[in-house]
């Protein structure tokens, strides 16, 4: 009985209409924010922030995905103007590809020694 | 200023008795009593009670905003209302590192009290590298971060707490979260003392099982108050945000999860020694890791205390000095066992928690990677790089499915070895309507990325398998079922929480509305109060649907005097379906607000299934005091 | 012997990971930005504070050996700080200084002229903050020399004080 009250609330809340193009800039643009830090805070990105900065940058990009700019050509723009610091994303380039590939060369590792243990008992 | 001065000599009373107690029980480890000397629970005693009593010296301090203490000057106010006054105490960074000395002197005397089962020499070993730590942290504390600095001449008023500290649930999330994190050097400190005496075996595992549970528990419930408390202070709807503090908090969790399975298998089967022993080392050093990398101000963050190198310095020696320690003894005293490995199966209870342990270690690599990375390539090459979600989300995600996976067969799994043929049937069925469900759903909620779309089916999976457990027959594991059970909703709720939400962002005056989703939101009217030590500005919402029911929504301004500080406090309804998240923002030089509304479903899921999982925990406490 | 290595291994990890942390201590944690390349100003349009006539970067910087373009805003303290300063860089014949009012009100921008003194050989107003973000620019007060070529030879975060100035007025001699 709950489950199937569960699973119609779902079915309910989604007979969304399409989003419309203005609404999918804006969610964009929240996107995009939530990514980029805002340097003068501590720890805080633009999305969350209501300095006078975060303000200005968020204004900036709201500008350039009316222009017409990808996700990534906006990050690239403000890369562009303030050094990586500013995207919580870190590309992958020679500075940091430890970064993305130590964890899964350890988890690489760790399956090899586990498989090898219980490969070896079995002989 | 008494409160002050007994809380002050409390503190040396206490340090004293941390360092007599060490001759006492060296003297008991050598001589040839079998039972503890009763002088070395007296000393154990008086050590908690006199930093007790310094804690308490510390709250009365506040309460009476004696500013001739340092820290009650830096961190309080006369206006601030009594709860925040107290929890204004462990709020600050002299204060929690007292809370610290208080749970750790809390544990070792309780652990004495009832290991009467254990042998001496383990428990008395246990007491003196607990010590080890309590010293460190007592010299710590009396060196550079004393709770009881002396003003003079005494400031009239304080500079007053962070008002987005003026909290109900961040007051009680510091004492929680360090129950765990804390109660984990018990573990550390026994877990060291047991491979030192040989004592590693069943006996001891069905012994130390407890600590990690209760610690397990509380850290658990700390993580969530901390989430909870973003959510409904920090005002964006947000509730984790790759923090480098949340970071902090997580890490030993993942270790101390994986360490609570080894447990379950070194209690059965005694297998899986040198990843229990490690994993104990690492909890903790972890926790401690974390306490540096929190208060040297080598980390940029939104909840960091205030920076000092000196600090810093010597936590980063104390840690890497007991990292050391730790490492010697595990190499000099542990002898590999290699022998019961032998007859386990590949397809098997032991195995699956292998797996499980592999996986939460790639997790807390990804995590402990992330957070540190930064700071080491800084140094190297003099480049600052930002880590955040898109990182942790990218390198998790993936990896989560095999986990949920893992997670939905491996409690299905006999111990030893499992029949291939039997558990067949049954995995694939679950597995089927897993799918069937989660296509249905998406079908309506349309396609949002492979990834996503295999996530939700094995969460699915997971969450049937453990109902389907639930009611068969000859199931009787109530704890790791509710446990399991509650991890598949929570990754539900996220999941479906992050999918579905959405958000429109506006700038408003007041009388005008815009329109939403088939809503229409109303800024009604503003309402100015006055109140204790703050001016309050509330904005009266009203939310309409299209079968013209409303609901109102008041999300409020407050302008602090001490600090000068606005900070806004969102309104949220809050049902079983949905979160409505109302916030909203001066803008400065203009007379409108900037208004955020967030519609965020199965929000309350997320709390819910948490507790879940804890209860699972708690479930298992209570079945052994049911056993014995 | 394998316990050895392993051990042996650890222990060098840990300690370069000591040596690292204790490095980093140092480190401060406020954004400096490096302006180890000389970027080239990117074109931008603005509007004068006095005159409302808009205005482009490329009629801006014309005409002059060196300019020094400062960030200002009326409600920034330690702008009215490094105000008799910029008062005192005014006389810099080999310079053309230029104010870029920050996501100000212009009635409270030109009071503060008006009663500090005007150093400034032009005003453009930025009253969103996006023409500082097209300079990477983070806040107030911020200033910049630029060459002749248009490009950004020096930057300064925060208020200048005498040993900036005389940097600034030897740089652009």
């Amino acid at each position: 009985m709950k489950l199937s009250t569960f699973f119609l609330i779902i079915l309910v809340t989604f007979s969304l209409a399409k989003l419309s193009a203005a609404e999918k800039n804006e969610e964009l643009k929240n996107k995009i924010s939530k990514n980029i830090r805002c340097l003068i805070c501590q720890g805080q990105s633009v999305y969350d922030s209501q300095s006078d900065f975060s303000e200005s940058v968020k204004l900036i990009i709201e500008n350039k995905l009316n222009e017409g700019l990808s996700e990534n050509e906006i990050y690239d723009f403000l890369i562009n103007k303030y050094g990586e610091w500013i995207s919580y994303d870190p590309k992958f380039n020679k500075k940091t590809f430890i970064l993305w590939i130590l964890p899964v060369l350890l988890f690489v590792i760790g399956g090899a020694i586990i498989v090898r243990k219980l490969i070896i008992q079995k002989l | 200023m008494l409160a002050n001065q007994i809380g002050h000599y409390s503190l040396f009373l206490g340090f004293f008795f941390s360092i007599i107690i060490i001759p006492i029980s060296i003297k008991n480890y050598n001589n040839k009593n079998q039972i503890i000397d009763n002088k070395i629970f007296s000393i154990s005693f008086f050590q908690f009670f006199f930093v007790l009593v310094s804690f308490f010296g510390l709250i009365l301090s506040f309460v009476n905003s004696d500013f001739s203490n340092e820290t009650v000057f830096n961190n309080s106010h006369t206006t601030k209302p009594l709860f925040y006054k107290i929890s204004g105490t462990w709020g600050n960074h002299e204060g929690s590192l007292l809370l610290w000395l208080l749970v750790l002197t809390l544990f070792i005397f309780v652990f004495l009290i009832k290991s009467n089962k254990q042998p001496k020499k383990y428990r008395i070993l246990t007491l003196l590298f607990q010590q080890v730590i309590i010293i460190g942290f007592f010299l710590f504390l009396l060196k550079t971060s004393n709770p009881f600095n002396y003003l003079f001449p005494i400031p009239k008023e304080g500079l007053g707490l962070n008002p987005i500290l003026q909290d109900p649930a961040l007051a009680i999330h510091p004492p929680i979260l360090y129950l765990g994190y804390v109660g984990s050097s018990i573990i550390f400190s026994s877990s060291l003392a047991a491979v030192v005496e040989k004592h590693i075996s069943k006996i001891w595992a069905k012994h130390i099982k407890v600590w990690i549970l209760v610690s397990w528990v509380f850290l658990t419930l700390g993580i969530m108050l901390g989430s909870i408390w973003a959510y409904y202070e920090l005002g964006w709807g947000g509730f984790w945000f790759w923090d480098p503090v949340e970071n902090v908090s997580l890490m030993p969790w993942f270790c101390l999860t994986a360490l609570l399975h080894c447990i379950l298998v070194l209690e059965k089967r005694l297998l899986l020694i040198s990843w229990t022993v490690i994993l104990s080392i690492a909890t903790f050093m972890l926790s401690m890791s974390g306490t540096f990398l929190v208060r040297s101000g080598i980390l940029n963050s939104v909840h960091t205390f205030a920076n000092d190198p000196e600090r810093g310095i010597f936590i980063l020696i104390f840690l890497f000095t007991l990292i050391f320690f730790s490492l010697f003894i595990f190499f000099v005293f542990h002898k590999h066992n290699s022998q019961e490995i032998a007859k386990t199966f590949w397809l098997s209870k032991e195995t699956s928690i292998l797996f499980n342990n592999w996986f939460l270690m790639y997790f807390l690599s990804v995590v402990l990677i992330g957070t540190v990375y930064p700071i080491f390539l800084e140094v190297l090459s003099g480049e600052k790089i930002s880590v955040g979600s898109p990182f942790y989300h990218k390198l998790i995600i993936p990896f989560l499915i095999p986990f949920l996976i893992f997670m939905s067969i491996g409690p299905n799994l006999n111990w030893i070895k499992s029949e291939i043929k039997k558990i067949k049937i049954q995995i694939i069925l679950s597995f089927i309507i897993a799918l069937i469900i989660s296509f249905l759903i998406l079908s309506k909620i349309g396609l949002v990325g492979l990834i996503n779309t295999i996530l939700i089916t094995v969460a699915f999976y997971l969450f049937f398998m453990t109902i389907k457990d639930f009611f068969s027959k000859k199931f009787n594991n109530y704890s790791q079922n509710f446990s399991h059970f509650g991890f598949s909703l929570l990754i539900l709720s996220i999941l479906f929480n992050s999918i579905l939400s959405s958000e429109k962002i506006v700038n408003l005056k007041v009388g005008e509305e815009f329109s939403f989703r088939e809503e229409t939101i109303t800024f009604e009217s503003i309402e100015n109060i006055k109140n204790k030590n703050y001016k309050s500005i509330i904005g009266n919402f009203k939310i309409k649907d299209k079968k013209n029911n409303s609901i109102q929504l008041k999300p409020e301004l407050r302008v602090y005097n001490q600090p000068l500080t606005i900070t806004s406090e969102a309104d949220i309804k809050t049902t079983l379906y949905y979160d409505k998240f109302l916030v909203m923002n001066v803008v400065k030089d203009y007379e409108y607000f900037n208004v955020r509304y967030q519609v965020k479903p199965f929000m309350i899921w997320v709390w819910i299934s948490t507790i879940l999982l804890v209860v699972g925990g708690c479930l298992s406490l209570f079945r052994r005091s049911y056993e014995k | 012997m394998k316990n050895k290595i392993i051990l042996s291994l650890l222990l060098l990890f840990f300690i370069f990971c000591f040596v690292i942390l204790y490095k980093g201590l140092n480190n401060s944690n406020i954004y400096v930005p490096e302006v180890k390349i000389e970027k080239t100003l990117t074109k931008f349009n603005s509007i004068d504070l006095y005159s409302e006539n808009k205005i482009s970067s490329d009629q801006i910087f014309v005409d002059s050996e060196y300019y020094v373009l400062n960030i200002w805003a009326s409600w920034c303290v330690p702008c009215r700080e490094e105000h008799p300063k910029l008062m005192k860089l005014s006389k810099n014949k080999s310079i053309k200084l230029i104010g870029l009012n920050y996501r100000d009100n212009p009635k409270n921008a030109k009071r503060f002229i008006s009663e500090f003194g005007d150093p400034y050989f032009m005003i453009i107003k930025d009253r969103n903050g996006t023409i500082s973000v097209d300079l990477g620019a983070i806040g107030v007060p911020e200033t910049f020399i630029i060459n002749k070529d248009k490009k950004i030879i020096k930057r300064f975060l925060g208020s200048l004080n005498e040993k900036l100035l005389n940097e600034i007025n030897l740089i652009t001699k």
